[in-house]
C-alpha cells in the first residue's frame, strides 16, 4: 500500500465519516420513517429505504435520521413513510415509488416544504406515549 | 462480507462493546446472533454490526448502543437478540425491557447519555470509546485521528511541542503525577552518548488489582496511543519506541498489534512518515506480569531481558534508560491524552480541573458500588460525585464505610473525606494517592483492619526482594497484621507497626516500597479504633476475621422458628453443635473451627456471630 501524504490522509477521514454520520449523535433537523411492515415490503418499501440510504450517502447529509417503524394500518396505500422536521408535526405520504420519494426528499426534507400532492395528512394518530 | 463490499453507507450500526468485560460475558456470541436475526430479516445492507471497546459501564454488560439514536442496551443474551432485531431493527420499536432502569426506578432510560453514569464524564483519553471498531484505522481516521500528528510533524518545532505539552499542565497518568512536558524537555536535553539514539516507552504494565484503564484504552484506541508517541517521539528526538504490555491482556496486544500494522500500512509509522522525513517506529514488548515492573527503571530493566528490578535513581531514564540512553517512558493513559492536546491547544486542556492537576483522569470504579466500570472525569470532581452521581451509590442499601484509591499502595479515605475534591496533592495530604487510577469502594461489611493485612500482603507478594526494607519491612508488617487479625495482637504491636511503616515508606528503593505502607498508614490514621477493637477486645466489628468471631445459637428462635431443623448440625465439619432433631442445638466453643457454615445454612437466622 503506498504511503499516505496529508492530502490523502484527508480524503480518508472525509470518506469514513461520512460513512459512520449515524453515529455522530447530537439533535436532528429531520426524521423520515418509512413504514416496513409485511406489506411495506411486499409493495417495495425496501426500494424507499434503499434511494433515502443512497441519497443520504450521497448528499452526506447528517443531520437527517433515518428509521422504520411496522404497518402503518393504511395497508392499500403502501410503501409509505413519515417526513417530521423538527418542531413541526409528521407529514404521511402514501403509494410512494422511487421518484416520488426522491421528489419528497429533495422539497420537503431538504427544502422544508411539503408536496401535497402524495400527502395523505398532516399529523399522526395518538399514542399512549 | 469483503471490507471493499463494507464500505457503504447503512442507516443503522450497532455497536456491540467487544472489551475484556463484554467478551466474556458473551458478546462475541451476541454479535453473531444479531448478524443471523439481520441476514434473516433481509437487513444486512441496511444495518452494520461494529465491535467496539470497552465503554464503560461494565457492570451492565454485555452492551450496545444502537446509533442513530445513542439507544443503550444492557445485560444481552443470545435469547434477546431474536425479538430486539424484530422490534427495534425491523418495526422500528426500541425494546424497552433490555433498556437500562437506575437502582431504585421503575421507567428504562432509553438514550445513552440521559443515563447518570454516563452524564458527568468528560472523555479526552476515552474520546473513542463505544465510537470505533479498533481494529480498523479507518475509523480512527474519521474521529480525526493522526490530524494532530500530521500538525506536530508538518507545522511544530520540537520546542513548540514541549511548550504546549508543559502549558497544558499534562500530568503523568500512571501515578506519580511528574509534569509530563518537563520529563520530555528532560530528554530532549539529555545528550546520548554512544550513537545517538533516544528511546519512547509506553508504560502499560497495569497491575494494580481492579485497575483496567490502560487495558482498555489499548484496547478501545490503540491509534491514540500510537500517534501520542509519534508527536512524543518528535519533541524529544526519538526514532524507537516500545509499548511494555503484560501478557495477560491478550486482546490489547492483539489489537495493538494489529493498530501497528495497520499504522506502518499507511505510512504513520516507519520511515519517512506522511513524507516529512521523520521515521519512528513502535514494537510491543510483553511483560510477565510482575507488579513492581510498573517502575519505570524496573520496566526498562525487563525490556532490556534482565531481571525486572528497579535501580537507584538518578540517574533519571531520561538520563540514562533503555540501554544506557535517554528514555522518555509514559503511561498509557498520558500517551493517550497527547494528540488532543496538541489538536485542541494546551489552554483549552488547561482550562479542565485543578489549579495543579489540569485535564481528567480515567479510574475503574469497582468494588461495593451500583455500577461498576470504567469513568474518566474532570480532575476536581469529588469523591462523592464518583461514587454516589456516577457509581450510583452502594449496593443493597448497605452504608459507604471507604475507598481506596491509587491501587494497592494507595490509601483508604473515610466518609469524613467524600467532598475532597480529586486531584494528585489533595490525594497525597489525604494519605492515598491518584496512582493509575484504581478505585475500590468499601462498605459496612468490610474490615479496615482486614483491608490493609490483604493490600500488604499483594505488595509483599510482588516486592522484588532487592531492597531490605521491603523485602523484610513488609513481611514484618504482615506478620503483624495478621497477628492482630487472629486476635493476638497487643497495644506494642501497632506502634510497633506504624514506626515500621514509616520506616518501610522512607528507606525503599523504589515506589513499590515506598507506598506499601500506605494502606497501612491511612487506616491507622481514619480507622484506628478498629485495631484497637481488634487488639484490646479481640472482635472484628464487620465480623471478616474469622478468628475472632464467636457464634451462638439463639435456642428459642432454633426451638420456635426452625423447629430444630438440624441443618447447622449435620454441616458441621467439626462437630461441634449438640442436639436432636426438632430440639434446640447449641454449639460447643471448645470445638468450633469458626468456619461460619452454621450461620450461612440456617433458614431461620437462629445463628449469630458476635
Amino acid at each position: 500500500m503506498p504511503k499516505l501524504t496529508l492530502e490523502e490522509l484527508a480524503k480518508i477521514r472525509e470518506k469514513t465519516k461520512r460513512l459512520t454520520t449515524v453515529r455522530a449523535g447530537g439533535e436532528y433537523r429531520a426524521k423520515i420513517c418509512v413504514h416496513m411492515g409485511t406489506c411495506g415490503i411486499a409493495a417495495g418499501a425496501r426500494t424507499i429505504m434503499n434511494v433515502l440510504m443512497k441519497e443520504l450517502e450521497e448528499r452526506a447529509v447528517s443531520d437527517v435520521l433515518l428509521t422504520n417503524s411496522g404497518c402503518a394500518g393504511l395497508c392499500s396505500r403502501e410503501p409509505m413513510a413519515t417526513v417530521e422536521l423538527a418542531g413541526q408535526a409528521p407529514v404521511k405520504y402514501v403509494d410512494l415509488n422511487e421518484k416520488k420519494i426522491k421528489e419528497i426528499f429533495e422539497k420537503h426534507v431538504l427544502g422544508g416544504h411539503i408536496v401535497t400532492q402524495y400527502a395523505l395528512g398532516i399529523g399522526s394518530e395518538k399514542t399512549d406515549l | 462480507m469483503t471490507e471493499a463490499a463494507k464500505e457503504k453507507a447503512y442507516r443503522v450500526h450497532l455497536m456491540v462493546c467487544a472489551g475484556t468485560g463484554c467478551v466474556s460475558n458473551h458478546s462475541f456470541e451476541v454479535k453473531d446472533a444479531l448478524e443471523k436475526e439481520i441476514k434473516k430479516f433481509g437487513l444486512e445492507n441496511e444495518v452494520l454490526v461494529v465491535t467496539t471497546g470497552c465503554n464503560g459501564f461494565c457492570e451492565r454488560g454485555p452492551l450496545l448502543v444502537v446509533q442513530p439514536g445513542n439507544i443503550f442496551y444492557q445485560q444481552l443474551t443470545v435469547k434477546d437478540i431474536p425479538h430486539l432485531v424484530e422490534e427495534h431493527l425491523l418495526k422500528g420499536r426500541p425494546v424497552k425491557k433490555l433498556m437500562y432502569t437506575p437502582p431504585k426506578e421503575k421507567t428504562p432510560i432509553p438514550v445513552l447519555s440521559d443515563i447518570d453514569f454516563f452524564k458527568k464524564q468528560v472523555l479526552i483519553a476515552l474520546r473513542n470509546r463505544g465510537l470505533i471498531d479498533p481494529e480498523k484505522i479507518d475509523e480512527y481516521i474519521a474521529r480525526d485521528g493522526y490530524v494532530a500528528m500530521g500538525k506536530a510533524l508538518t507545522e511544530m518545532a520540537p520546542e513548540k511541542i514541549i511548550s504546549e505539552i508543559s502549558i497544558s499542565g499534562l500530568r503523568g497518568r500512571g501515578g506519580a503525577g511528574f509534569p509530563t512536558g518537563l520529563k520530555w524537555q528532560m530528554v530532549r536535553n539529555a545528550v546520548s552518548s554512544n550513537g545517538g539514539e533516544k528511546y519512547l516507552i509506553c508504560n502499560g504494565d497495569e497491575g494494580d488489582p481492579g485497575a483496567f484503564m490502560d487495558r482498555s484504552i489499548l484496547e478501545a484506541d490503540p491509534h491514540s496511543v500510537i500517534e501520542g508517541m509519534v508527536i512524543g517521539a518528535k519533541a524529544v528526538g526519538a526514532s524507537q519506541g516500545f509499548v511494555y504490555v503484560r501478557n495477560e491482556y491478550p486482546l490489547a496486544i492483539k489489537r495493538m498489534t494489529i493498530a501497528l500494522e495497520q499504522a506502518r500500512a499507511y505510512g504513520l509509522l516507519g520511515q519517512d512518515i506522511l513524507g516529512t522525513g521523520f521515521d519512528f517506529d513502535i514494537k510491543i514488548v510483553r511483560g510477565a506480569g510482575a507488579f513492581v515492573c510498573g517502575e519505570e527503571t524496573a520496566l526498562i530493566a525487563s525490556v532490556e531481558g534482565r531481571l525486572g528490578e528497579p535501580r537507584q535513581r538518578p540517574p533519571y531514564p531520561a538520563q540514562s534508560g533503555l540501554w544506557g540512553r535517554p528514555t522518555c517512558i509514559n503511561n498509557v493513559e498520558t500517551w493517550a491524552n497527547v494528540p488532543v492536546i496538541i489538536a485542541r491547544g494546551a489552554k483549552w486542556y488547561a482550562s479542565i480541573g485543578t489549579p495543579t492537576s489540569k485535564g481528567t483522569k480515567v479510574f475503574s470504579l469497582v468494588g461495593k458500588i451500583n455500577n461498576t466500570g470504567l469513568v474518566e472525569v474532570p480532575m476536581g470532581i469529588t469523591l462523592r460525585e464518583i461514587i454516589y452521581d456516577i457509581g450510583g451509590g452502594i449496593p443493597g442499601g448497605k452504608a459507604f464505610k471507604a475507598v481506596q484509591t491509587g491501587g494497592p499502595s494507595g490509601g483508604c479515605i473515610p466518609k469524613e473525606q467524600l467532598d475532597l475534591p480529586i486531584d494528585y496533592e489533595s490525594l497525597t495530604k489525604a494519605g492515598s494517592m491518584m496512582g493509575s487510577g484504581g478505585m475500590v469502594v468499601m462498605d459496612e461489611d468490610t474490615c479496615m483492619v482486614d483491608v490493609a493485612r490483604y493490600f500488604l500482603s499483594f505488595t509483599q507478594d510482588e516486592s522484588c526482594g532487592k531492597c531490605t526494607p521491603c523485602r523484610e519491612g513488609t513481611k514484618a508488617m504482615l506478620d503483624i497484621l495478621t497477628r492482630i487479625t487472629e486476635g493476638k495482637g497487643t497495644e506494642e504491636d501497632l506502634v510497633l507497626l506504624e514506626d515500621m511503616a514509616h520506616a518501610v515508606k522512607d528507606s525503599a528503593l523504589c515506589g513499590l516500597g515506598k507506598t506499601a505502607p500506605n494502606p497501612v498508614l491511612t487506616t491507622l490514621r481514619y480507622f484506628r479504633n478498629e485495631y484497637e477493637v481488634h487488639i484490646r477486645q479481640k472482635k472484628c466489628p464487620a465480623h471478616v476475621c474469622r478468628q475472632l468471631n464467636v457464634y451462638t445459637i439463639n435456642e428459642e428462635i432454633c426451638l420456635n422458628k426452625g423447629k430444630g431443623c438440624d441443618v447447622c448440625r449435620r454441616n458441621c465439619a467439626s462437630e461441634a453443635i449438640q442436639g436432636a432433631k426438632n430440639e434446640a442445638h447449641r454449639i460447643d466453643q471448645s470445638k468450633c473451627i469458626k468456619c461460619g457454615v452454621c450461620f450461612n445454612v440456617c433458614n431461620f437466622g437462629a445463628v449469630k456471630v458476635d
